[in-house]
């Protein structure tokens, strides 16, 4: 598996998310505009993918929803402000749980001869924006690492002793 | 658990760690297990000081204590420190996974 890296410096407004993979720019770019390709691989984990819409050229438009076991839905959606067939697309991004906070996503697909150099550079509207896209969706990995943290400490913990030192 | 009772649990284990000695403390014991005696011994400050250190990191469930006959030898949990950083990586992990179906998907399209 080709190593991702994720750049996020302290105190800006970015992400910045670069990946290579082992296919040609045209599959590339197509696996991220074809509809039907997109709702294969865009979801996380074990959600299930409705695919509302994905019109992915200069003026399009997307959403989507993500549905957990449980029925809770997550309700994304966008549009594509500029698509340069194979080699750029400027889109936003809006999670409805988080109503107008609009992130801006400019994503590049480098020719590496046969292999593909995936770029997305990422700018939310505020700095604390950034850090909560950071932190949730991130809610379930909490838990987790929590509820391991449990399993360490042992049961409840109480609340932090009076520490005057 | 809850959202709200994890967050609160690494309010409670940040906190604990915001401090000097109770880093200090956490760094000598990620090298072996070591008595309230053993761990007061580089300070300048009482054994009770040192005690009450003890008890907020227990409380923040980052050590806890056995019973060795008459010593209680305190323990540092490495897991329990893995698990305080291991939801910074979340996203990392979230991005990765998606990666890797893009993978499969883009090794199951037909070549063009």
């Amino acid at each position: 598996m080709n190593p991702t890296t994720i750049t996020a410096p302290p105190g800006t407004p970015f992400i910045d998310v670069v990946r290579e993979f082992e296919a040609s720019r045209t599959k590339v770019f197509r696996a991220s505009t074809d509809p039907e390709l997109v709702a294969r691989w865009l979801g996380p984990r074990e959600l299930e993918m409705d695919l509302h819409s994905y019109d992915a050229r200069t003026g399009g438009s997307y959403g989507y929803v993500h549905r957990d076991a449980a029925g809770n839905e997550y309700a994304f959606r966008g549009v594509f402000h500029t698509v340069v067939p194979e080699e750029r697309i400027v889109q936003t991004f809006e999670y409805a749980g988080a109503p107008d906070v609009v992130s801006v996503d400019c994503t590049t697909y480098e020719d590496l001869g046969g292999r593909t150099r995936l770029h997305t550079h990422t700018v939310f509207p505020s700095v604390e924006a950034r850090d909560a896209a950071l932190a949730s969706g991130m809610e379930h990995g909490i838990v987790e690492s929590m509820d391991r943290l449990d399993e360490v400490a042992g049961g409840d913990l109480p609340l932090l002793p009076e520490d005057d030192d | 658990m809850t959202v709200d009772e994890a967050e609160g649990r690494l309010d409670r284990a940040f906190a604990a760690l915001a401090d000097p000695v109770r880093r200090a403390l956490v760094a000598r014991l990620s090298r072996g297990d070591a008595t309230v005696n053993e761990l007061a011994e580089p300070f300048s400050i009482t054994k009770q000081a040192i005690s009450r250190h003890i008890q907020v990191l227990e409380a923040a469930g980052l050590i806890t204590r056995s019973r060795d006959g008459q010593r209680r030898p305190c323990h540092l949990d490495p897991a329990a420190l893995e698990a305080l950083t291991s939801w910074i990586d979340t996203y990392r992990l979230e991005v990765e996974r998606r990666h890797r179906r893009l993978d499969a998907v883009l090794e199951e399209m037909e070549d063009q």
